[in-house]
């Protein structure tokens, strides 16, 4: 199985996956019946001492989310004209190790996306992921609870992100927000971040081989469920501001 | 990140509260804060919040060979981590001084205690045993964080079952956890810390110090002490002088804060165990709050898949293949492997005859240059 890691939208395909589109006459078509996400929850604001704080909760997977920022920075890692992020993601068992150290990077470049880092230059912005549970779609979890936790904090954002796994398995059917074992048994698992104005995507991490054609099937497929996403943001906003005097 | 230092009228304030008995949040002398003890999905997985301090404990388990000197014995690892999600003051990665004090406290506290029956961990003598690791992260800093440690630590350990093994003659079998019932660990008793904060040295106490307080206290005392009243271990930090009736007095209030404690925390395992047995589905989803205005909660939701295929087919028709940007490489010579061409030279120097050699001799330099970064892509 190759493995690679796509990381912008316009993807440049190496050849041969074209060549297998052109003979295959859309075998792979995958089957998007039976597509449905898991129940989610979130809270805010549940931690006392960060600035902005947000549980994510998709199914089984749990993700605890603090925020500190915007705040002093380091010379040495300061940048003149803009914030300084760091994302740091704890495992729960264990020292954080090199698939958290590509988690954040994912993170990372998605915040750095959408947050107006310009409007705070010279401070730093630290976002703390705390993996509590991880029951398969971890990384859009993570997303999730990023998102909610910089809602929290109150920092200016050009748009908000979600974060949807969908993994395909060996029938070529799409799954979407798969739970451990069925993330066993696929042979693709992709992650997207997209953005809530436009619907595009930001970041996309996958693991597996895939046609270009499931791969656009999964992008459209991930869209629509962010469509879901968003609106439960903006519920749990609407809800939590709705007492305000 | 640096934390907020204190300011000396806020020094001097919580100073003079506490000469006149007086608390921030209200409470007396000996009063502890609301405990809440939660448990995950898994087992061995715990929250407690004592007050606004949280910490999270995982025990997990693994097979090992056992240390030469012990070969009957299982081995017991303790890892607090100090996150930075707690506090601004926690550093990731560098081992801070109250991060090596609240390690070793724990291990003391635990394993020297002999609260764990390590022998029962042993599979084969001398070749393999069980290693039961604790790790316990602290998400929030209220004050106190290693009693709040120490509860989640017992709690996660009493909570925690282990893979069931059979030994048959020289083959062993580790069950999973789907073939047969795991099993608890054998615990001989609950050790628990209790913290003792003193002010204008040693002259006032106060029990379970919050954050501000432990910023302004002299010195601390931490009595682990089992329901049983015995204790198994005391330190005293901040080199304050205490008296011996001090610190009998404190280990009087902490036998009975034990007890408390203690009860809390069967009474937590009870309800679990029932919920599990009931077979509701214990973990986050359900012990999240839902009258809280700040929490929202959604149930599974069917996505709608209407126009997804013709979508994507669409977009795979419009947009053409990709040029080819990666073509075959050449190996001109042995062991040297070349993707593209070099590129022109971009400087946008004069074209002279003396300058002109330059460049050719530029050219000709840059020329092995990228075929050596070429190659190194190659790879």
């Amino acid at each position: 199985m190759t493995h690679f890691y796509t990381k912008c939208f316009l993807i440049e395909q190496p050849d041969h996956f074209m060549i297998k589109i052109r003979v295959s006459n859309w075998q792979t078509v995958c089957k998007s019946t039976d597509i449905s996400l898991r129940e989610f929850g979130c809270e805010q604001n549940l931690l006392s001492r960060p600035d902005g704080s947000a549980s994510f909760i998709q199914g089984d997977t749990s993700v605890l989310a603090g925020m500190y920022g915007p705040a002093e920075v380091k010379v040495s890692k300061e940048i003149y004209d803009r914030a300084t992020l760091e994302v740091l993601i704890q495992p729960k068992v264990g020292l954080p190790s090199v698939r958290e150290r590509s988690q954040e990077q994912c993170v990372r470049e998605t915040c750095e996306a959408s947050l107006l880092s310009f409007l705070h230059p010279r401070s730093s912005l630290t976002l703390i992921l705390q993996v509590v549970h991880n029951d398969g779609s971890l990384l859009s979890c993570l997303l999730n609870a990023a998102c909610m936790a910089l809602m929290d904090a109150g920092l200016p954002m050009s748009c908000l992100f979600c974060g949807v796994t969908c993994a395909i398995n060996s029938d070529g059917q799409i799954i979407t927000d798969p739970t451990v074992a069925q993330e066993k048994e696929s042979r693709a698992i992709l992650t997207f971040a997209i953005d809530s104005t436009d619907h595009k995507v930001l970041m996309s991490s996958t693991q597996g081989s895939f046609s270009v054609y499931e791969l656009q099937q999964c992008i459209a497929v991930c869209q629509k469920a962010s469509e879901k996403i968003f609106l439960f943001y903006r519920d749990s906003v609407q809800r939590r501001y709705s007492k305000t005097l | 990140m640096k934390d907020t230092p204190l300011s000396n009228c806020e020094r001097d304030f919580l100073l003079k509260a506490i000469e006149e008995k007086k608390r921030l949040d209200g409470r007396q002398t000996y009063d502890y804060r609301n405990i809440k003890i939660t448990f995950g999905t898994d087992y061995g997985c715990c929250f407690v919040d004592l007050g606004k301090t949280r910490v999270m404990a995982q025990v997990s388990c693994e097979l090992v060979a056992p240390k030469e000197t012990r070969p009957n014995e299982g081995i017991l690892f303790f890892n607090i981590e100090l996150s930075p999600m707690a506090s601004p003051a926690f550093e990731p990665g560098r081992q801070s001084e109250l991060s090596v004090k609240l390690n070793r406290q724990l291990e003391r506290c635990f394993r020297n205690s002999k609260c764990i029956d390590t022998e029962s961990l042993c599979v084969v003598s001398g070749e393999k045993v069980w290693q039961i690791r604790v790790d316990v992260h602290t998400l929030n800093h209220d004050g106190n964080l290693m009693d709040a440690a120490s509860i989640a630590a017992i709690t996660a350990l009493c909570h925690f079952r282990r893979p069931d093994v059979s030994i048959q003659g020289e083959e062993i079998t580790v069950y999973t956890p789907e073939e047969r019932d795991p099993i608890p660990l054998s615990i001989y008793h609950m050790p628990i810390s209790v913290s003792f904060s003193f002010f204008q040295q040693g002259t006032y106490l106060l029990v379970d110090p919050c954050e501000r307080e432990e910023r302004v206290m002299d010195g601390l005392l931490m009595i682990a002490m089992n329901k049983h009243r015995e204790i198994c271990s005391i330190q005293s930090s901040g080199g304050i002088m205490l008296l011996k009736e001090q610190v009998l007095r404190c280990s009087k209030i902490a036998s009975v804060k034990v007890s408390e404690i203690t009860e809390l925390i069967s009474k937590a395992l009870e309800n679990d165990k029932k919920a599990r047995k009931a077979g509701e589905r214990c973990g986050f989803a359900e012990s999240m709050p839902q009258e809280r205005i700040t929490a929202l909660k959604m149930d599974e939701t069917p996505v709608e898949m209407k126009n997804v295929t013709e979508k994507a087919e669409d977009i795979v028709k419009k947009y053409e293949a990709p040029p080819q940007s990666v073509p075959s490489p050449l190996v001109p010579a042995p062991g040297v492997g070349q993707v593209g061409q070099g590129q022109q030279n971009s400087w946008g120097l004069e074209e002279e005859d003396g300058e002109s050699e330059e460049e050719e001799e530029m050219v000709v330099e840059d020329q092995p240059k990228n075929k050596l970064d070429q190659g190194e892509c190659c790879k």
